[in-house]
């Protein structure tokens, strides 16, 4: 079991790295909006640091919406995911090798690039370093959440409207918490609640969005 | 043993076909007949259990298949339409990753094997999106002669192959066959058997189907 876990954790790295354009595209575009702010609001940096944690949230948020249209629609086509619906390993064992996978190819980069595009609104370096421990419970997350509907919408025509319609309000409260706890401590009230409850997010969407995968992935194939 | 008693499938609103009987025991290979759109891949796709069907009951060794779930599916290997290979991988790869799926890895050097046996020396580690269409379909063929399923399940698999590559696959069938295990298939080619039973199933509106 822990074998096929990290087999299809490994196939599905190796893809990535041989095909860098999925990894790229996702990172551009988180690079690309969360800088075009500055640009047009102007360098005002007291209005700058009130609005950068939602700003990268919300980037970070549609980025990795972007990102969920790969997430299983290419096995799809190629009949893998038929396959692997008829292997003796725990399907929901593979989804969460998928589901990480994805995370370390799309979510990974947005969370280190983050300091960077943090520069650009002036944030203190606490600030970053909180800024880039909520994306870091938050990314994940965002990719079980999203997980869940890319799965639903596995097949259909128009499904990257669809996946944003059923997958952005399950994502407000890790958008919430997440920009939440930034601006919680940088006004000096201190981020633990929105952190605990970001945290809280993560491991409930952790154990039950495989089990919704596979469940959703069953039906999506047949 | 698989038995398959009053099978009923449908596509959308559409019956494709009814009371469908027959059972597969060991050594014996089952031929799906019928016209285009008659269902042939829709029946594999329900024995496999992807599909369900409408009514029907389809049991191995006497249990469902639905119930067994991961139980019936270690004693199948399913090939489909679609070759299931990844295009960015190398022949080798695509084998180990479904060797460890399947549940039984495989060292490096038995894929080496199976591969130039299959006719694809040279390409083993090539990615497979070089390949021509009849050589992908070799490597997802590779499969039968690693695998320790004992149900195989081939929607087409003669699809794109040249001569020599369906006398080699009618070979590892009959192999198959011969060591007791089972097969269902459709084509449009003929397959001849040397060993075990071949049963025909015809499906298609005039003619419900009878083993």
């Amino acid at each position: 079991m822990f074998r096929a876990f990290s087999t299809i954790l490994k196939r599905d790295l190796t893809l990535a790295m041989r095909r860098k354009s999925d990894i790229t595209s996702t990172l551009f575009f988180f690079v690309v909006v969360v800088s075009l702010f500055p640009l047009a609001i102007g360098p005002e940096m007291n209005t700058l640091r009130l609005i950068a944690p939602g700003i990268v949230w919300v980037a970070a948020l549609l980025a990795s919406m972007l990102a969920l249209d790969h997430m299983f629609s290419v096995d799809y086509e190629d009949g893998s995911l038929e396959q692997m619906l008829l292997t003796p390993q725990p399907l929901s064992i593979l989804v969460l090798a998928k589901i990480l996978a994805h995370w370390l190819v799309t979510g990974l980069p947005l969370v280190l690039m983050a300091p960077v595009l943090g520069l650009q609104y002036d944030l203190s370096a606490d600030a970053i370093g909180i800024l880039m421990l909520t994306l870091l419970i938050g990314t994940p997350a965002l990719s079980f959440i999203g997980a869940i509907g890319a799965a639903l919408t596995l097949g259909l025509r128009g499904g990257g409207v669809l996946v944003s319609l059923l997958v952005l309000p399950l994502s407000i409260p890790t958008l919430i918490f997440g920009a939440g706890a930034v601006e919680a401590t940088v006004s000096g009230l201190g981020g633990e609640g929105h952190l605990s409850m970001l945290l809280a997010i993560l491991l409930m969407s952790a154990v039950l969005a495989p089990l919704a995968v596979s469940m959703s992935l069953r039906i999506s194939s047949e | 043993m698989l038995t398959v008693t009053s099978l009923e499938c449908a596509r959308g609103d559409r019956r494709l076909f009814s009371d469908i009987e027959f059972s597969l025991d060991s050594g014996e290979l089952l031929h799906v007949h019928g016209h285009n759109g008659s269902g042939k891949t829709t029946l594999l796709r329900t024995l496999c259990g992807l599909v369900l069907p409408v009514s029907g009951q389809i049991n191995w060794n006497g249990d469902d298949i639905s119930d067994l779930a991961e139980e019936f599916t270690q004693h199948l290997l399913y090939i489909g339409h679609k070759n299931s290979i990844k295009d960015d991988l190398t022949g080798l790869e695509n084998l180990m990753v479904y060797s460890v799926l399947d549940g039984h890895p495989i060292a490096e050097k038995e894929a080496w094997d199976a591969l130039s046996k299959i006719g694809l020396k040279g390409f083993e580690d090539l990615s497979t999106k070089v390949l021509s269409q009849g050589q992908k379909r070799r490597v997802a063929l590779a499969r039968l002669m690693l695998t320790k399923a004992k149900l195989w399940i081939l929607d087409e698999p003669f699809v794109a192959l040249d001569k020599a590559a369906v006398e080699l696959l009618q070979d590892v069938i009959k192999q198959h066959i011969s060591n007791g295990g089972m097969v269902i298939l459709t084509t449009h080619q003929e397959v001849e058997m040397t060993t075990g039973t071949v049963k025909q199933l015809e499906l298609g509106w005039k003619k419900q189907g009878h083993v």
